[in-house]
C-alpha cells in the first residue's frame, strides 16, 4: 500500500503541469483560466481574508456537526431501544434524505435571516442523517450471541449497550463522521452562498461578482483542503480510539503463539 | 452426593417445530456430566433453558431446590463461541463478570490476573483477543466463565472449534484444572471420545423432538490421565455408546 502513495502524487503533478502548459499556450482564453501559479499568488495575497472567512465557516460547521452528531446518536439509541420508534422514524429519515440540502437552504435563510443560525441548522441537518443511520445499523448488528452471553451474566440493558452495542457501532460511527465532516463544510458553504456576512461561501459570491477567477480557484482548493484535513483528523481519532481495529501484526502474531503454545 | 441442578420434564418448541420433549437431567456436586448428541438435536436449546435465557414451554429448572426456571444469572454459562469482546484487552474480558456486578476495575483486574497463570494465559493480559490463538481464546472464555463464580457451570462445546491437536492438549489441560478447581459442570459435546474421557456421567440425547435416551456412568477414577483413552476400558465405553447411538 505505502509504496503506491507516489502514484496519485505523480498524477497530481502531471495534472498541474498540463494545466500550467495549457495556460502558457492559451488553450483556453487567459481571463477564464488562471495558471496554478496565479492561484497560489491569489491565495497568498488574500490569505488573511481567507483565514477570517474560513474561521467563520469552520465554526458553523463545528457547531452544526457537534449538534448533528449528538442528535444522531440519541436518535439512533432511541431507534435501537424501541422498535416502535424505529418503525415510525426510520422510513421518514430515509425519505427526508431525498430533499437536497441546497433546496432547504433558501428557506432557512428566509426563516432565520443572514446570521450564522441558518448555516448551523443546515449543517445539523446534513450531519444528522449519516450519524443516525450508521449508528443505528451498528447497534442493531451487534452479535446476538454476544448479547445472550451478557444476559447470562445478568448484565443490564445499559451494560449491554455500553459493552457490546456501542463498541460494535464505533466503526460505523467513524465512517458516518467522516461523511458528516465533509458534508458539514460543504453545507455551510452552500448556505453562505445564499446570503450572509462572513464565511468562505460569502467570499466565493463576492469574487464571482468581480470575475476574479484566480481567487475563485484559491477558495475552491481551500474548501477541499479543509475537508481533507478534517477527514484525516477523524481517521487519526479512529486509530487512537480503536487500537484493536489496527492490529496489523495479528496474523504473524497468531502464527508465533500457535507454535509456542502446547 | 448433594444434588445441585435439576431439570424436570423440559419441553420447548420454536414456532411449529418441537425441539425438546420431556427432558430431565440432574447434576450433583463435583460432577462432570456430558450431554452427547448430534448437532442440531437441541443441546444448546437445553442449555439456554437451564441458564434461564429461554423460557421452556413446560417443565422446571431448580438449583438446590430453588425454582430458577426462566431466570438468568444463576449459572456460569460458556456459550458455543468464545465471544470475547474484541475491543477489550484479555484481562478486562476475563474480568467482565466482576465488572458487570459492580466490582471496581482495579480490583477486578487484580482478581482476574491472579488466575492467569493457572489458566495458561500468562503474558496475554494486555493483548487483544484477536492476538490470541484459538486455544488461548477458549481458555480466556473459560476463565471468564469461572469468574462468574456460580456453583454450576455449563460449557457448550468448549473444545468444538479447535483443531485435533490443540483439542487433545486442551483435554489434558482441562483434566488437570478440573482436578484443582472441581467445578460441578455440564458439558455439551458431539465427540464420543471427549465425553468418555472427561465425564463422570453421560446423557445421550437423541431424536426430534429430542429425548434423553440413555445415561452412562463412567467409573474410571479421577484424576484421569490422558492415557485413559488408550485403555481397554475406554474402548468398551466407546463401543457401548456407539451401540446406543445406532
Ligand atoms: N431461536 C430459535 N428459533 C428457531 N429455531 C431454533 C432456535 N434455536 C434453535 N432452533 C432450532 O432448534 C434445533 C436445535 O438447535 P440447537 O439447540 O442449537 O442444537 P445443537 O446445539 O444440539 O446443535 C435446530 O433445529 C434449530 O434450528
Ligand atoms: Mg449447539
Amino acid at each position: 500500500m505505502k509504496k503506491e502513495r507516489w502514484i496519485p502524487l505523480a498524477v497530481i503533478a502531471v495534472f498541474l503541469l498540463v494545466w500550467q502548459l495549457g495556460w502558457q499556450f492559451e488553450w483556453v482564453p487567459r481571463y477564464m483560466l488562471p495558471s496554478p501559479v496565479m492561484v497560489v499568488q491569489a491565495f497568498v495575497s488574500d490569505f488573511p481574508l481567507l483565514m477570517t472567512h474560513a474561521g467563520v465557516t469552520m465554526l458553523e460547521a463545528f457547531i452544526g456537526l457537534a449538534a448533528g452528531v449528538l442528535l444522531g446518536f440519541m436518535c439512533a439509541a432511541m431507534m435501537d431501544t424501541f422498535p416502535k420508534v424505529r418503525a415510525g422514524l426510520y422510513p421518514i429519515l430515509v425519505l427526508t434524505q431525498t430533499i437536497p440540502p441546497v433546496a432547504i437552504a433558501p428557506l432557512l435563510i428566509l426563516w432565520f435571516s443572514y446570521g450564522m443560525t441558518p448555516k448551523i441548522i443546515l449543517v445539523v441537518l446534513v450531519a444528522f442523517f449519516p450519524m443516525a443511520v450508521g449508528l443505528m445499523e451498528g447497534f442493531q448488528a451487534a452479535d446476538a450471541d454476544m448479547i445472550r452471553m451478557m444476559r447470562s451474566m445478568k448484565a443490564s440493558r445499559w451494560q449491554i449497550f455500553w459493552y457490546v452495542k456501542f463498541p460494535n457501532a464505533l466503526g460505523e460511527f467513524y465512517s458516518g463522521l467522516r461523511i458528516a465532516v465533509a458534508y458539514s463544510i460543504v453545507g455551510a458553504v452552500i448556505a453562505e452562498w445564499l446570503g450572509g456576512f462572513n464565511g468562505l461561501g460569502v467570499y466565493m459570491t463576492r469574487v464571482k461578482k468581480s470575475l476574479a477567477y484566480d481567487k475563485m480557484f484559491a477558495v475552491i482548493f481551500l474548501v477541499s483542503a479543509i475537508s481533507l484535513v478534517l477527514m484525516g483528523l477523524v481517521r487519526m481519532l479512529q486509530k487512537k480510539t480503536m487500537p484493536w481495529n489496527y492490529l496489523k501484526d495479528t496474523e504473524e502474531y497468531k502464527r508465533r503463539t500457535r507454535n509456542e503454545e502446547f | 452426593m448433594r444434588e445441585l441442578l435439576k431439570a424436570e420434564h423440559i419441553a420447548k418448541s420454536y414456532s411449529d417445530k418441537q425441539v425438546l420433549k420431556d427432558i430431565s437431567v440432574t447434576l450433583n456436586e463435583g460432577e462432570i456430566v456430558s450431554l452427547l448428541g448430534v448437532s442440531g438435536v437441541g443441546k444448546t436449546t437445553l442449555f439456554n433453558v437451564l441458564s434461564g435465557l429461554v423460557m421452556p414451554d413446560s417443565g422446571t429448572v431448580t438449583l438446590e431446590g430453588e425454582d430458577i426456571t426462566g431466570k438468568a444469572g444463576y449459572l456460569s454459562y460458556m456459550l458455543q463461541k468464545d465471544l470475547l469482546l474484541p475491543h477489550k484487552k484479555v484481562i478486562d474480558n476475563v474480568a467482565l463478570p466482576l465488572l458487570l456486578s459492580g466490582v471496581r476495575k482495579k480490583e477486578a483486574r487484580e482478581r482476574a490476573s491472579s488466575l492467569f497463570e493457572q489458566f495458561g494465559l500468562s503474558g496475554t493480559e494486555y493483548k487483544y483477543p484477536a492476538q490470541l490463538s484459538g486455544g488461548m481464546r477458549q481458555r480466556a472464555a473459560f476463565l471468564r466463565t469461572y469468574l462468574c463464580g456460580k456453583e454450576v457451570v455449563l460449557l457448550d462445546e468448549p473444545f468444538g472449534a479447535l483443531d485435533t491437536i490443540t483439542r487433545s492438549s486442551m483435554h489434558e489441560w482441562y483434566l488437570k484444572i478440573m482436578d484443582e478447581i472441581r467445578l460441578s459442570t455440564i458439558l455439551i459435546t458431539h465427540d464420543i471420545d471427549e465425553a468418555v474421557l472427561l465425564s463422570d456421567r453421560i446423557y445421550i440425547m437423541r431424536g426430534s423432538p429430542a429425548l434423553i435416551t440413555d445415561e452412562i456412568v463412567i467409573t474410571e477414577n479421577k484424576p484421569r490421565s490422558p492415557e485413559f483413552v488408550l485403555s481397554e476400558e475406554f474402548l468398551r465405553y466407546k463401543k457401548q455408546i456407539k451401540e446406543l447411538l445406532r
